[in-house]
């Protein structure tokens, strides 16, 4: 299909930007990759007045470590995070995640910010952020804000982004050392949005695991932190009794909707699934 | 706020300025603009590949572009990159193997073959499906465009030594 | 019978050099293809080009009360718009039935739906705009009101007949079939052992890449009509151009050019494609329609719905004594124009059993409306079903029985030397090559090594599985499959064949090319036959105008039957460029031949003249040559098969699968088909379109099913949600060939395009199958979806 009549416009400064989200309101909308939007315009999902395209704007790309912080740039596309050193050395879950999102000629143009205000829930970065605990950097006209991942994703596509309001950056605590983390997802075809996957990060020390931060994508209408699951395993040894209780707690937290090919209790089989798995992988 | 803009891109090596509808993707640019018809509309959402276009050297879906958000860059087709020889040895392979059948998703399955070659010289089989898994094909089964690109990664390593 | 195959290309006494058949010889025509520079119907600009896009009912079932086109009319772009009665003036409308199909019953079907739209996505309304996006912005302004009518979607329901779709018609029930040899029930008294399993199949459909496209250019000072078509039979398509717009036959003209996909899907009558010529004849001006994605999933043929229950009789030491089949399979609200919607049911019926030596058989099958899309052939037409239960219902009882599923076949294959032979449902083989095509197949894959292997990983707890499937294929369709039924649908083809003045050749064939290689074989067989080289070839397809008639690209018929009118014209060409050769020289016929472009003794190989200075003379000088002599350098031959109503192949695939039992998911290792087709005229062609049937058998076994609402609403009609193959998923695929031609043909050549889909998805399910069997699991649920697996397994 064709996408509806709207207009365009590349502002050069933030400052441009917050003017015209103010004037069009609703009726405007930011791209970034597109990757998304751009799609969903072609099936006439929506019909903006206005595209304001953010891709020129300076100071919003770029992937850095200052002390114990990464930042990653709300512009940073997928591609520049599958292929940076920083994130393969520092945040190996994220390097792991992005290899599962769409394909080359996507994370080529799409990008982290615009991936994380989009809020899919089956999408990659969203659980990634809960489970390393990142925080977003929001700016609106005149003031900044962060919020933290695990307050960020409200709800289907929700997030707390206020209007008028944009994610600049993500910023990712660099955890001190013993940390692990393992990226698992089910897909029918890689590439796939996922019917179920998980992000955990953990530390280890003596063969025994704390500070689990078990998050799922495909689990909700947002990516689900599994606390329960996270307590029970807490500073034990990940055997198959601790597994089976952690489980065990996961089926009591995790209420997931079912899709188009499999029913919630597939969908909780396969999260009890990856679970046992990523344990296994962590503790290895 | 327009709904057409001004729009100049270099496409296979010539500047090009056009009033271009905001709405207009870059393969519908290509195709009915430009009578570039070698990239193919599969589904306009993203999915199939058969609109990869290379945009600044990098593989892009043409329906999931805005023309309008290549002005001031560089875009190749296969057009382009056919006359330059750049994917000669591709086609090549692709031909001897009968890599292609309708033809209709091939210059896109070139394309990415080609950034899998410049950015994955020692891909595995498994790493190149992978890779290629981005475009659709319904006639080969895939298993003669593996071999293609095998070839050719194969043949480009050992020119490089 | 499986020599390899002796073709006698050239005057007796001379060496029975084959040329290019049998070498996998690159296609010539993929060069434009490889480079961008194919002309796809898309492609094509005209002056005065307009586009249609079509307002489609959002209902599964519902009556059209009111239809308000005004605001809609007045956007910018909009050239006029219509509903279905205005183009029913232009376009009669048709009723999809055959005569040879007894019982078969179908409602009319209007070019545009009036009064009532009876699938969601049916079209009742034409916007034409000087651009789509244009139409498309208008169509957001049409008006209609809607009354919901109950709707059937569910195929035991339909058959039930509870709410009649079309209650003129009585029932439900498009066609059944009901047949039964007469002695079914004493073999299965008499058997030691009979299994019964229940199979179903989810319906699918071919997501051609390229979607279906139409630009049709109406000439009202000439009253002709030049439609470019993406579509297999062009003749076919002037036919019903010619008659349903009442336009005169030689006046329409219909031209493909590259085809970006077909699978039987581009074989149809839609009726947005008839609209759209409508349109172009009430405008008088070009227009276009393609169909987008979203339109493709809603409207393109979806094929392959059914519910099978097989019942198998045998004795304890394997031999299989009966089949009983009872199938039901759901269409949609209409058959399908012409070749009806009847015949895929009609070869499961055909086909269930059919590689074993059993003579019992008794089958009952129906085929039922729903307001679900419609539903017509698609490769493999029926083949896949048959098979799959055929061989599942197979290896249940070889399982029951304790014997090797390999050796369970070898017992009851048809032995090779058992030909000809009628099979109980009435089909008629001339020669197969069962056995010897399972022995092959068992070496090339390494069947006993695959066996211990699999042993040892279950000891370790990894699943794999081994799946094998028999079939057989038809192909070379004689008048049989359609014309006897009434069709006017040609089952012959013809070659045309020239030689142009600086000795290259042009062959024009009426079959075309969708990327099967068609042509490049065309070039190979029309080169050997005449002894130029092959470089020297030119092949024409895909236009009414220029090619003799024909049917086109169907039922696996190209390269055995539009091959072998390339086969003869050339000989017959050979031939008259001789007889000018004997005047030039002063030489004697018989002591002449062609080889490498040039006259040549036929036995010393001394060339006499070249084909260049032979073209030169014939064209611009014949006043050199006798008076009484006129050079006939062009020459045409037709060919249909004559003996056997339809030609068989035979084949047999093997999937090797590994299965995660925690997650359900079915990992392919590898695959391998033996293929039986005859005289492979290149043998790369053949091999890529049994992986390519593969691949699309593949997707109907773990991935493809458009799955409808109780609403009747198609819910996964995007590529997003509707899953095709991808490369990380599929297998290398190791094809290997046996010879046994067909005698009713000088080429020998059978078909090959569609056996790889007839035979993956039984291979498939019987290799899940054996995957899971030491956990008593088993799936008969096509596709077999990691849920599907694991509620097998029990764990959910």
């Amino acid at each position: 299909m064709k996408a509806p009549s709207f207009s365009y416009v590349k502002p050069g400064s933030l400052g441009e930007v917050f003017d015209l989200l103010e004037r069009h309101g609703d009726g405007a909308r930011v791209l970034a990759g597109g990757q998304s939007l751009l799609a969903s315009l072609n099936l006439r999902l929506s019909e903006p007045e206005l595209l304001i395209d953010i891709t020129g704007i300076p100071g919003l790309g770029g992937i850095a470590v200052s002390g114990r912080t990464l930042r990653i740039g709300a512009l940073t596309t997928h591609r520049q995070i599958e292929t940076s050193a920083e994130i393969a050395r520092h945040l190996p879950l994220l390097a792991q995640a992005v290899r599962n999102v769409a394909h080359i000629a996507i994370r080529n143009v799409g990008t982290f910010g615009g991936s994380v205000a989009h809020a899919d829930p089956a999408a990659e970065y969203p659980a990634c952020t809960l489970a390393l605990d990142a925080s977003f950097v929001l700016a609106k006209r005149g003031s900044e804000r962060r919020v933290k991942a695990r307050e960020f994703f409200r709800g289907l596509y929700e997030t707390a982004l206020q209007p008028g309001e944009l994610v600049t950056a993500g910023e990712f605590p660099l955890d001190g050392a013993g940390y692990r983390s393992v990226f698992l997802e089910l897909a029918r075809r890689h590439g796939d949005y996922a019917i179920v996957g998980l992000a955990a990060h953990a530390r280890i020390a003596g063969g025994k695991i704390s500070d689990a931060r078990l998050a799922f994508l495909g689990a909700g209408s947002t990516p689900v932190l599994a606390t329960r699951a996270a307590a029970a395993l807490e500073g034990r040894v990940p055997d198959a009794q601790a597994v089976a209780a952690a489980q065990d707690a996961l089926s009591k937290e995790l209420d997931m909707p079912a899709d188009l090919y499999s029913s919630s209790a597939t969908k909780l089989h396969l999260a009890r699934v990856l679970l046992g798995r990523a344990l296994v992988a962590l503790a290895t | 706020m327009d709904d057409t803009l001004l729009t100049t891109l270099t496409v296979n090596g010539r500047t090009v300025t056009r009033r271009i509808q905001a709405r207009q993707h870059l393969s519908d640019f290509l195709r009915d603009e430009l009578g570039l018809t070698g990239a193919h509309t599969g589904c306009e959402h993203g999915v199939c590949g058969a609109c990869t276009v290379r945009v600044d050297g990098m593989t892009v879906r043409g329906c999931l572009m805005l023309a309008v958000q290549a002005n001031g860059r560089k875009v190749d087709t296969i057009e382009g990159l056919s006359d330059s020889g750049e994917l000669a040895d591709l086609q090549g392979a692709f031909h001897r193997r009968n890599a292609l059948q309708c033809g209709f998703c091939t210059p896109g399955m070139l394309i990415s073959a080609q950034e899998l070659l410049a950015s994955q010289p020692d891909a595995t089989r498994d790493e190149i499906r992978a890779h290629m898994s981005g475009n659709y094909c319904r006639c080969t089964g895939y298993h003669a465009i593996v071999d293609a690109v095998e070839e050719v990664l194969a043949s480009r390593r050992g020119g490089r030594k | 019978m499986n020599a390899r195959a002796e073709l006698p290309l050239h005057a007796p006494g001379t060496a029975t050099d084959k040329g290019y058949i049998g070498q996998s010889v690159p296609r010539p025509n993929a060069k434009r293809l490889l480079q961008g520079r194919g002309t796809y119907v898309d492609d094509l600009r005209l002056p005065q080009l307009a586009h249609v896009v079509f307002f489609r009912s959002p209902y599964a079932h519902a009556r059209l009360k009111r239809l308000d086109f005004s605001k809609a009319a007045s956007q910018p772009g909009v050239i006029a718009v219509f509903d279905g009665r205005a183009v029913a003036e232009y376009c009669k409308p048709w009723v999809a039935v055959l005569d040879h199909l007894k019982g078969i019953k179908s409602p009319p079907q209007y070019a545009i739906a009036i009064e009532r739209a009876c699938w969601q996505g049916e079209a009742v309304g034409a916007i034409v705009a000087e651009s789509r996006a244009q139409g498309e912005d208008a169509l957001q302004l049409v008006e209609a009101e809607w009354e919901e009518l109950p709707v059937v979607v569910d195929m035991e329901e339909s058959l039930a007949g509870k709410y009649v779709i079309h209650p003129e018609l009585g029932d439900n029930i498009c066609f059944k079939r009901e047949f039964s040899t007469d002695a079914v029930d004493e073999a299965f008294a008499k058997a030691d052992l009979v299994v019964e399993e229940t199979y179903a199949f989810g319906r699918h459909t071919g997501v051609t890449l390229e979607g279906r496209a139409i630009l049709a250019d109406y000439n009202a000072a000439e009253h002709t009509l030049t439609v470019y078509q993406s579509t297999q039979a062009p003749h076919m398509m002037q036919d019903i151009f010619s008659r349903h717009l009442d336009i005169p036959e030689a006046n329409v003209r219909v031209i493909c050019k590259d085809v970006g996909g077909s699978f039987g899907i581009k074989v149809h009558v839609y009726p947005d494609e008839m609209a759209t010529a409508a349109i172009s004849v009430m405008l008088r001006r070009p227009v276009k329609f393609v169909a987008d994605r979203l339109e493709s999933f809603l409207t393109d043929i979806h094929a392959r719905e059914h519910k099978a229950r097989v019942r198998m009789a045998c004795t304890k030491e394997g031999e299989i004594l009966a089949f009983d089949l009872w199938d039901l399979t759901a269409i949609g609200p209409y058959s399908v124009y012409p070749r009806t919607s009847g015949i895929e049911g009609n070869q499961v019926v055909n086909l269930t059993g059919s590689p074993y030596k059993h003579k019992q058989y008794r089958a009952q099958m129906h085929v039922v409306f729903t307001n679900k899309n419609v539903a017509c052939q698609y490769r493999g037409v029926g083949h896949p079903i048959a098979v799959a239960i055929t061989e599942g219902i197979v290896d249940l009882a070889a399982e029951k029985l304790g014997i090797d599923p390999a050796e369970f076949r070898r017992r009851n294959l048809i032995p090779d030397d058992a030909y000809p032979y009628s099979f109980p449902s009435g089909l008629k083989f001339e020669c197969l090559s069962h056995q010897q095509s399972l022995d092959k197949l068992l070496a090339l894959m390494d069947y006993a090594k695959l066996r211990s292997e699999q042993a040892a990983l279950r000891q370790r707890g990894v699943y794999r599985g081994i799946g094998l499937a028999a079939m057989i294929e038809v192909t070379n369709p004689s008048p049989a499959f359609y014309g006897v039924g009434g069709a006017r649908i040609s089952a012959q083809d013809g070659a045309t064949l020239r030689l142009d003045p600086t000795g290259m050749v042009t062959c024009l064939s009426s079959v075309g090319e969708q990327g099967q290689g068609a042509e490049g074989a065309f070039a190979q067989i029309a080169a050997s036959a005449v002894g130029v080289t092959i470089d020297k070839v030119r092949v024409i397809t895909g236009d009414t105008g220029v090619t003799p008639y024909g049917g086109g690209t169907w039922a696996s018929r190209g390269a055995g039957i539009g091959g072998e009118a390339v086969l003869q014209a050339g000989r017959a060409l050979r031939s008259n460029i001789l007889d000018v050769a004997a005047h030039i020289l002063g030489a004697d016929k018989s002591e002449l031949d062609i080889v490498g472009n040039e006259v040549v003794n036929r036995l010393t190989l001394e060339s006499k003249l070249t084909l260049a200075e032979l073209g030169r003379v014939a064209y611009f000088r014949p006043d050199t040559l006798p008076p009484k002599f006129q050079s006939e350098l062009t020459v045409t031959r037709h060919y249909t098969p004559r003996e056997y109503g339809f030609t068989f192949s035979n084949g047999i695939q093997a999937c090797l699968v590994e299965i995660d039992v925690e997650t359900g998911f079915v990992k392919l290792l590898k695959h391998w088909c033996v293929e039986d087709c005859g005289t492979v005229i290149n043998p790369m062609l053949v091999d890529e379109q049994i992986r390519g049937g593969i691949v699309q058998g593949i997707g109907a076994a773990l991935y493809e099913e458009c799955l409808y609402s109780v609403e009747g609403q198609l819910m996964n009609g995007s590529l997003v949600d509707y899953l095709v193959p991808l490369s990380s998923e599929m297998p290398d695929i190791f094809v290997g060939h046996i010879e046994t031609p067909t005698r009713q043909s000088e080429l020998g050549a059978k078909g090959a395009g569609e056996p790889g889909t007839a035979g993956a998805p039984g291979a498939v399910m019987n290799a899940i199958n054996d995957a899971l069997r030491p956990f008593k699991a088993r799936v008969t649920t096509q596709p077999f979806t990691p849920q599907r697996i694991l509620e097998a397994l029990g764990k959910i």
